[in-house]
């Protein structure tokens, strides 16, 4: 089973946490990342905003560098898996896009025929590696932990290639499998705030701590999400949101963390160290 | 009859204008001009309306004085007026199958642009023709009798308004219902939009009238499992499911329910949609049709260990007890069927995002027809979960209707029903009623003034497609409610609107074995599965297969009114084809010429009609000419050569071929 992975800035960046827990499960569950060679950004939503053109071309390189590797492609930030989809899509459906999209190719000598296939990891561990596997693997059940399993908006809109759309299921079934208590979580898919928390913070922030609140409620330990942008909205504004609103408290890591716990992986070769809202030693070490 | 001689065809062309459907497109002037000189036209004319009496006037007079043997007219499909054409060549004095008819609407103007291609298109089906009508032999159209007793299935309104109609007309009907009692969904209803007449007072006598009608032989609990046949002459098999009762001797007394070893009821009672439970032997409800119990194979002790003290029999006084009944398959004789097989709703559990199943009161439709209803679950209170009346009451629209990712189709009545849903809610609550509506559709007689009604009544309307019922409150009011989100689209911004009940309008669907039932009678489908008629707006009750009517739901959504009136409809298609005692047999039938035939076999398993059989002591395949439909698979498959095919042998395919390539 091996891959092309595509980090996207925020692995390299606040999403570092992210990277050493994919890597690091990967490794253990046998999954082999080759890192694509001199990746671009993939304009996230922000480049599609200001040029659709710009965006698509940017990650049509990507995708034709994939495709020169030919495995399968590996996005594990929730942008850059919408971004890659959103592109392919259209230059799938409108030749316009598919001519321009070669043109710009053709000058670096590259092409794409469609055929490279994006991947999330959530939907290569769950059903590639399957539940089975991760099972036989767990060293350390995750007794104890009440998780809210958080997926964001980008992996089910518009696209909901591998799970349900109203209501995505694989992180409650892995995590369930792990030994731990899902939580029902019924924001599963609501907006976390996006890049609002940067530009109008006060707007973006109430999203992002309804969310917290409820899972809160709820009797969440923690929340675990699939996107780097989400984790960094929930986990690093809640001192803010507190003073705002109401107190919450509620660490917010990635599920491939969790996952790496359960299979025994090392806390700093998890990167838990990063999370500002730390998750509770006893936890960890349960 | 004037026959055309074996000597030179004379044939006459005609180029209908179709108005502007064809002539906008196409050059029918070129199109009749390039005909005159092909071989053996003698008179060739466009005319504007071909199928109008001056059209089919000219056909005839041109027969007579030009003395012609053959006819081609260019125009629109023969579905629609190959009878015509044929019909005006007999009244010209020729024989009507010495005509053809060449389709450049459907085939040419309706589906290119204008110019010189769609001409030449014409005129290449137009040539195939003429080549192919030169070899044309006089048919004869044979008649058979058609047997008098109809087969209705499905015992809904439908069937039942369908099945009395037929029976009132003085003609034998079998009705078959799967289920154990007739009624279908609207016995589960309380009261009916918009006059909200109680249904059951109006569905009730109907049913028992079925029941006792001298003309009408009632089975429920019983399948279709086999149809052969044709028009006139349909061998039906019915399969009757044990229920565990002699019908004759049961009176639904229900004695045997009292005295059931289970003393709770404990299953779950699919005629209240799994809002109370009932024992393993049970009457569905209390006006059943038959009044006869039925036992749960899965649920009855007796039946599922043979280790029960079987309580039941000692307390039924007249021995209608049979635990060892077994299914039993009658064969009938029929010579038209109406199907009348129903729907079902849209399971609300598919948009998990409304909550049905994983939040308490959260309800579909029909739950609440029988929680409203005085003999449902709940005597006719509507009760939240733990009992208490709700104050707020949210009624969400087009749930699995009108929508790109369940079913696209509008159910047609739930606006309404959702409008006499809430009417009662506050009838018998005082609560605060919403409706979440995409657009009203209230278009039939009287259903604005109830729509405006509900309005002067103070029930809230907000349109907009609701995007969840949540469960996690913002606020100390929304603490304990179920909160439907919504973008209110005429007030234009985001609602939070806390209720205590959600009732959700769930839309109609194809029965889930629809392609199997359209199989069995061999008729069609639309693609979502609902039985398609022969034309949307003329023969709206007919299929593509003769002697087979629908009527209700089965062809698509309709409420109670265009439901019984299309079984009226149904039911005087096949009076009349009754009426008139017999039918007309189409002569593209297929023969065998018993010299060249082998008797090899091959093609008695491949006819879809099971219309050859071997005639053993000429050793020769015969083919009944009454049953051939003329699908012309036989004569594909001969190897020897040697079946025919009426209006399709191997030289008329052949000439047409290469007239339309050359």
């Amino acid at each position: 089973m091996k891959f092309s992975y595509f980090p996207g800035c925020s692995l390299k960046g606040t999403g570092r946490a992210y990277e050493e827990s994919l890597l690091a499960v990967c490794r253990a569950l046998g999954v082999e990342v080759q890192e694509l060679d001199d990746w671009n950004c993939c304009g996230a939503t922000a480049y599609m905003a200001v040029s659709e053109a710009a965006g698509y071309m940017m990650n049509t390189r990507n995708l034709a560098l994939a495709e020169r590797d030919s495995h399968e492609l590996l996005a594990p930030c929730n942008a850059c898996y919408l971004s890659l989809k959103k592109t392919q899509h259209y230059i799938a459906e409108y030749p316009s896009v598919a001519a321009q999209a070669t043109g710009a190719l053709a000058a670096e000598k590259l092409s794409y025929t469609g055929k490279v296939k994006v991947r999330h990891p959530l939907d290569v561990l769950v059903n590639d590696v399957g539940l089975p596997a991760i099972k036989k693997a767990v060293k350390q059940p995750l007794k104890g932990f009440k998780v809210a399993p958080y997926y964001g908006c980008q992996i089910v809109r518009p696209f909901a290639e591998f799970d349900d759309q109203q209501n995505p299921v694989l992180m409650d079934k892995l995590f369930q499998a792990l030994g731990a208590e899902v939580v029902r979580y019924p924001l599963k898919t609501r907006c976390c705030g996006g890049s609002l928390t940067g530009t109008i913070g006060e707007v973006g922030q109430r999203l992002s701590f309804i969310l917290l609140n409820e899972a809160q409620r709820r009797g969440a330990t923690c929340v675990a999400t699939v996107c780097p942008l989400c984790q960094f909205n929930l986990d690093s504004y809640q001192a803010e949101m507190s003073r705002q609103w109401s107190p919450v408290r509620m660490p917010v890591v990635y599920f491939t963390q969790l996952l790496g716990l359960a299979l025994g992986l090392d806390e700093k070769a998890l990167g838990l160290q990063r999370c500002i809202v730390p998750l509770p030693a006893q936890e960890v070490h349960a | 009859m004037k026959q055309p001689t074996n000597g030179e065809a004379r044939i006459g062309f005609y180029v209908c204008h179709c108005g502007t459907n064809i002539a906008g497109v196409v050059n029918v002037a070129a199109v009749a001009q390039y005909a005159a000189q092909l071989p053996g036209v003698v008179v060739s004319r466009d005319y504007k309306y071909m199928c109008s009496d001056p059209g089919q006037e000219l056909i005839q007079t041109d027969i007579k004085e030009h003395q012609l043997n053959r006819v081609v007219v260019a125009s629109c499909s023969p579905l629609l007026h190959e009878h015509t054409f044929r019909t005006a060549c007999e009244k010209g004095g020729l024989n009507p199958f010495c005509f053809q008819m060449v389709n450049i609407r459907e085939h040419d103007s309706w589906v290119h642009e204008p110019g010189d291609a769609a001409t030449e298109k014409a005129k290449a089906l137009v040539r195939a023709a003429v080549k192919r009508v030169a070899l044309h032999t006089p048919l004869e159209v044979k008649r058979t009798r058609i047997h008098p007793d109809v087969l209705v299935v499905g015992g809904g309104i439908a069937g039942i308004q369908a099945a009395l109609t037929i029976a009132n007309g003085g003609q034998n009907v079998y009705l078959v219902e799967r289920e154990p009692t007739i009624g279908g969904h609207m016995a589960k209803f309380d009261k009916t939009f918009p006059t909200l007449d109680c249904a059951a007072c109006i569905l009730t006598p109907k049913m028992s009238a079925v029941a006792s009608h001298p003309n009408i032989k009632l089975w429920t609990y019983s399948e279709v499992v086999k149809v052969d046949g044709f028009v006139g002459n349909y061998k039906v098999q019915v399969r009757r499911k044990p229920r565990y009762v002699n019908e004759e001797l049961c009176v639904g007394c229900a004695k045997c329910v009292d005295a059931c070893v289970y003393k709770e009821e404990k299953f779950e009672d699919e005629f209240n949609e799994g809002l109370a439970k009932r024992k393993p032997v049970y009457l569905p409800f209390p006006q059943a049709t038959p009044p006869v119990v039925v036992f749960d194979p899965d649920a009855c002790i007796q039946l599922k260990t043979g280790k029960c003290k079987k309580s039941c029999l000692e307390a039924c006084d007249r021995n209608a007890i049979i635990f060892d009944q077994k299914p039993e398959t009658k064969e009938i004789e029929v010579g038209t069927i109406i199907l009348a097989t129903g729907f079902r709703t849209f399971d609300a559990a598919r948009l998990p995002q409304y909550g049905f199943g994983t939040l308490p009161n959260v309800y579909t439709s029909l739950q609440i027809e029988r929680m409203v209803n005085a003999s449902g679950p709940t005597d006719g209170h509507i009760m939240l979960k733990d009992g208490r009346t709700p104050k707020a009451v949210g009624i969400i629209h087009c749930i699995g209707s009108r929508d790109n990712r369940t079913n696209r189709w509008c159910s047609r009545v739930c606006c309404m029903y959702s409008m006499k849903l809430a009417h009662l809610i506050k009838q018998h609550t005082g609560a605060e009623v919403f409706n979440f509506y995409i657009d009203i559709r209230a278009p039939g007689k009287g259903y604005e003034e109830f729509y405006e009604k509900l309005q002067e009544e103070g029930v809230h309307f907000i349109r907009g497609r609701v995007a969840e019922v949540a469960d996690w409150p913002l606020t100390k009011e929304e603490e304990g409610k179920l909160i439907i989100r919504v973008e209110d689209t005429l007030a234009g911004f985001v609602r939070r609107i806390p209720v205590d009940m959600v009732v959700l309008a769930t839309g109609l669907e194809p029965q889930p074995d629809a392609q199997d039932v359209r199989r069995l009678f061999n008729i069609s489908c639309s693609t979502e599965g609902w039985f398609l008629e022969r034309h949307p707006k003329l023969a709206p009750v007919s299929t593509f297969t003769d002697g087979i009517f629908i009527a209700g739901c089965c062809q698509g959504p309709k409420d109670i009114p265009d439901t019984v009136a299309q079984a009226g409809a149904a039911a005087g298609e096949a009076l009349s084809l009754i009426n008139a005692g017999f039918i007309e047999l189409e002569p593209n039938t297929s023969y065998v010429i018993a010299d060249d035939c082998s008797g090899c076999k091959t093609c008695i398993p491949l006819c879809p009609y099971n219309a050859i059989s071997r005639d053993e002591e000429k050793k020769k395949a015969v083919i009944n000419e009454a049953i051939c439909k003329g699908c012309g698979v036989c004569v594909a498959a001969c190897p020897s050569g040697s079946i025919v095919q009426n209006l399709f042998t191997d030289q008329e395919i052949f000439s047409e071929i290469e007239a339309v390539l050359g």
